[in-house]
């Protein structure tokens, strides 16, 4: 049995839907869920969100946010997030490039540089979300 | 008695008004509409926020976070959610006047405010309350990290025990016809308004935690924090168009009565002037034909 699932952002419901198979980048590392799972609760961080619905697989990109996993209900409440097929993947990485090239021009240990990190984790997961999104099932 | 002319000046000049308050409203509508789907759309994380919350501070009762529990008075922040512009109705005034009053009843006079909205900031001018931020001007349908440097400073000033108390102050939108101002607590969180808890986790229901409680914790609470200022900023806003399409309505209303008299009038007051033509004309001819005869 599939379970319903509901994808949020602060101004937004990003999905809405029964879901069969979810991936998500929890606090400690990549997490599956099937339905059924026991009750969870973890933060996530920015990443491809991938759900499997029958055949059909979606890709998200989130920047962060909230997994809650319940028997009968799953809710990801995310910081901000966007469809990853509407990522346009040259773009995504020519931001990651950017990001690492400004990176690479601020020294060490500063503020600036553990924004600039963030900045430059944002850009590599969108990345690997656009190109997770290439290589989904559809129907 | 005014003369025709100058009724007839009047007509024109109610006329005018008449269409800018009529072009004000259609632009309100449109911009009303949008705010009121943007709340819509926005809801459903505040509420799945707060069911987690209450489920999360139900787990974790023996951990202390400043923005879970706070003491009785100590120092309050008020975060004032207002329009940039008037012609909204009393909406404004309420909000402010209802903020003041718990404000200074809690905490004294001496009370903190960050203003989200010029019309707020300006009151907070007049009544010398110290400013400690503004954000005022943000656009139509704002992200929430437009909004976010206000959650900011607040929580900053939570962490360094300047204040314990933040409360947010906005005109609830409920339906076009209505609008309630609003003073919510946004820090402490404590128990979060459950009246739209669709869909509410069922008590009991324990969680795994990844890592643990009290991380998920420290994490989700700023989130927490800043949805109910974002929130406060979203409803405000489709309250604001709400009220002015309202207040823009009726002034078409007042405009379109007050044609309507003064056009009455005038036709009064031209019939008046041609009876009396017609008789100065008819005594005229009278006279003349008395000294023929």
């Amino acid at each position: 049995m599939p379970v319903p699932t509901a994808v949020v952002t602060a101004d937004a419901t990003l999905f809405r839907g029964p879901v069969d198979f979810l991936i998500a980048l929890g606090r400690d590392g990549e997490l599956g869920v099937l339905p059924n799972h026991a009750p969870l609760m973890t933060a996530l961080k920015p990443g491809p969100l991938v759900l499997r619905q029958g055949r059909v697989e979606s890709c998200f990109f989130l920047t962060g946010g909230f997994l809650e996993v319940l028997p009968e209900r799953v809710t990801i409440l995310a910081d901000e997030g966007e469809p990853a097929d509407a990522i346009d993947l040259a773009e995504a990485q020519r931001a990651r490039k950017a990001a690492e090239d400004r990176l690479g021009a601020q020294e060490a240990g500063s503020a600036e540089a553990a924004q600039l990190e963030r900045a430059l984790l944002y850009a590599t997961q969108r990345v690997k979300a656009a190109e997770r999104a290439r290589t989904l099932r559809r129907g | 008695m005014a003369t025709l002319r100058d009724i007839r000046r009047r007509i024109r000049g109610v006329t005018s008004t008449k269409q800018i308050t009529l072009a004000m409203q259609m632009v309100a509508t449109a911009k009303m509409r949008r705010a009121q789907n943007q709340v819509r759309a926005a809801r459903p994380y505040a509420e799945q926020m707060a069911a987690v919350l209450t489920t999360l501070s139900d787990r974790a009762r023996e951990y202390h976070h400043p923005f879970l529990a706070a003491p009785e008075g100590g120092e309050g922040l008020l975060i004032l959610v207002t329009s940039d512009r008037g012609l909204c109705g009393a909406l404004n005034v309420n909000t402010i006047r209802l903020a003041h009053r718990q404000m200074v009843s809690r905490f004294g006079p001496g009370y903190r405010v960050v203003t989200i909205g010029r019309r707020g900031r300006a009151f907070a001018r007049r009544s010398r309350l110290a400013i400690t931020y503004d954000l005022s001007g943000l656009p139509d349908r704002p992200s929430p990290a437009a909004v976010r440097p206000a959650a900011q400073v607040a929580m900053d000033l939570v962490l360094a025990g300047t204040v314990q108390h933040v409360l947010v102050a906005y005109a609830a939108y409920r339906s076009t016809l209505v609008q309630e101002a609003v003073v919510a607590p946004c820090i402490p969180l404590g128990e979060p308004a459950r009246d739209a808890a669709a869909g509410a986790v069922a008590p009991g229901s324990d969680y795994i935690y990844e890592p643990d409680a009290q991380s998920v914790l420290d994490d989700l609470l700023p989130r927490a924090v800043e949805s109910r200022i974002y929130q406060a900023v979203l409803e405000n806003q489709a309250s604001e168009w709400s009220a002015r399409m309202m207040a823009m309505r009726s002034a078409t209303e007042n405009a379109d009565e007050l044609i309507r008299k003064l056009t009455l009038t005038a036709n009064k007051v031209r019939q008046a002037q041609i009876t009396r033509e017609l008789m100065e004309i008819v005594s005229g001819a009278e006279a003349l034909s008395a000294g023929r005869s």
